[in-house]
């Protein structure tokens, strides 16, 4: 996939490299020429100098051919804009943008930006697992067709341990999208079997979480 | 009218001040304490302080009962963004936001929002400065 990302900060520099890795096509754009000579050392002709937020940057980089575009500065207001150029000038297929106040998340979404990510609401939740063991973290809501993307890690108590998944009468509504073991991604089959300490993500619809997290967190 | 103003600029002080001396219920918000130094001291403007991407700043300054909200900060984004906020959640009938960038006014206007772009205006006006004799 070609991925663009908007804002070269630490988020931005990680993503890029991450997703470079994968394999995907990312370039990171930077606005600030001192943050750019430095973002260029390390990730080479991947970096642009520019504001995404001005469409000649965007036409510069082909972005009408982009699968997707991440914004992650640390401005909304960039990030939401930036998004909406996107969608609307480049009908870029999905946009994902980095919320810094928790307050914006429900408007960037009915905005049209397909999915948001809320560091600060991130972290809250991290916290909170710590106090609350067993916590699901979420990665991505898409507010309106009322679905959310969960991490959790089982732990020895779950009742979904030790069993093929064909096996388990998981509810309805509920998707496994993988599960992480170590530096492993797994791909649940149907005899796939989850170990205590796996990392499982998965998509949820939001009035069933509190099924999913008797399934998941407890021991039956 | 109750008109809540985004931006003590130099167009967003000369607005605030007339638009108070005719009568109107005016507030400016701006995050540099500085800038409201552009308002006549004796203009009888409300003054708040804070970013206006932030709806309990929005709050203080009356957006609720606002009729009009208009965005006169110097960045097209925040502008942009305010705006969309303010129609969106605050439901104020009547926004408009002063976006430089032609393209991204032409494109925010097809999204329904009323945008005031200084660029094309100044524009249009040398042209006919030119014309003339």
């Amino acid at each position: 996939m070609y991925i663009i990302i908007a804002g070269g900060g630490d988020v931005g520099l990680s993503l890029t490299r991450l997703l470079q890795k994968e394999g995907h096509e990312a370039v990171l754009v930077e606005k600030d020429p001192v943050r750019y000579a430095k973002l260029s050392e390390d990730l080479g002709e991947s970096v642009i100098l520019g504001d995404a937020g001005e469409l000649g940057t965007l036409m510069d980089m082909g972005a009408n051919r982009a699968d997707v575009l991440v914004a992650v500065t640390g401005t909304d207001q960039d990030n939401l804009v930036v998004c909406q150029l996107a969608k609307l000038i480049y009908l870029i297929p999905r946009t994902i943008a980095k919320v810094n106040d928790p307050k914006n998340e429900e408007l960037f979404s009915s905005l049209g930006v397909d999915a948001t990510v809320s560091s600060t609401g991130i972290i809250a939740s991290l916290i909170e697992e710590k106090i609350d063991a067993g916590m699901a973290i979420p990665l991505l809501a898409f507010k309106e067709c009322g679905v959310e993307i969960f991490k959790t890690q089982l732990s020895a108590e779950s009742a979904i341990i030790h069993k093929k998944i064909s096996k388990l009468s998981l509810p309805k509504d509920l998707i496994i999208i993988a599960a992480l073991r170590g530096s492993q991604v797994i791909i649940p089959k149907g005899d796939t079997v989850f170990l205590p300490g796996d990392t499982i993500i998965m998509l949820i619809r939001e009035e069933r979480k509190e099924e999913f997290k008797r399934l998941f967190l407890e021991a039956v | 009218m109750k008109v809540v103003i985004l931006g003590c600029s130099r167009v967003g002080a000369m607005l605030a001040t007339e638009l108070a001396v005719k009568g109107n219920e005016v507030t400016v918000v701006d995050y540099e304490e500085s800038s409201f130094t552009r308002l006549p001291k004796d203009a009888q403007v409300k003054r708040v302080l804070g970013m206006g991407v932030d709806h309990d700043v929005l709050k203080k300054a009356g957006i609720e009962k606002a009729d009009v909200f208009l965005a006169l900060t110097n960045r097209d984004n925040t502008n942009l963004t305010a705006a969309q906020m303010v129609k969106h959640t605050f439901k104020v009938p009547k926004v408009a936001s002063r976006v430089y960038d032609v393209q991204r006014a032409k494109a925010f206007k097809g999204l329904g929002l009323s945008i005031i772009c200084p660029t094309v205006d100044t524009v249009a006006r040398f042209h006919e400065f030119l014309k003339s004799k």
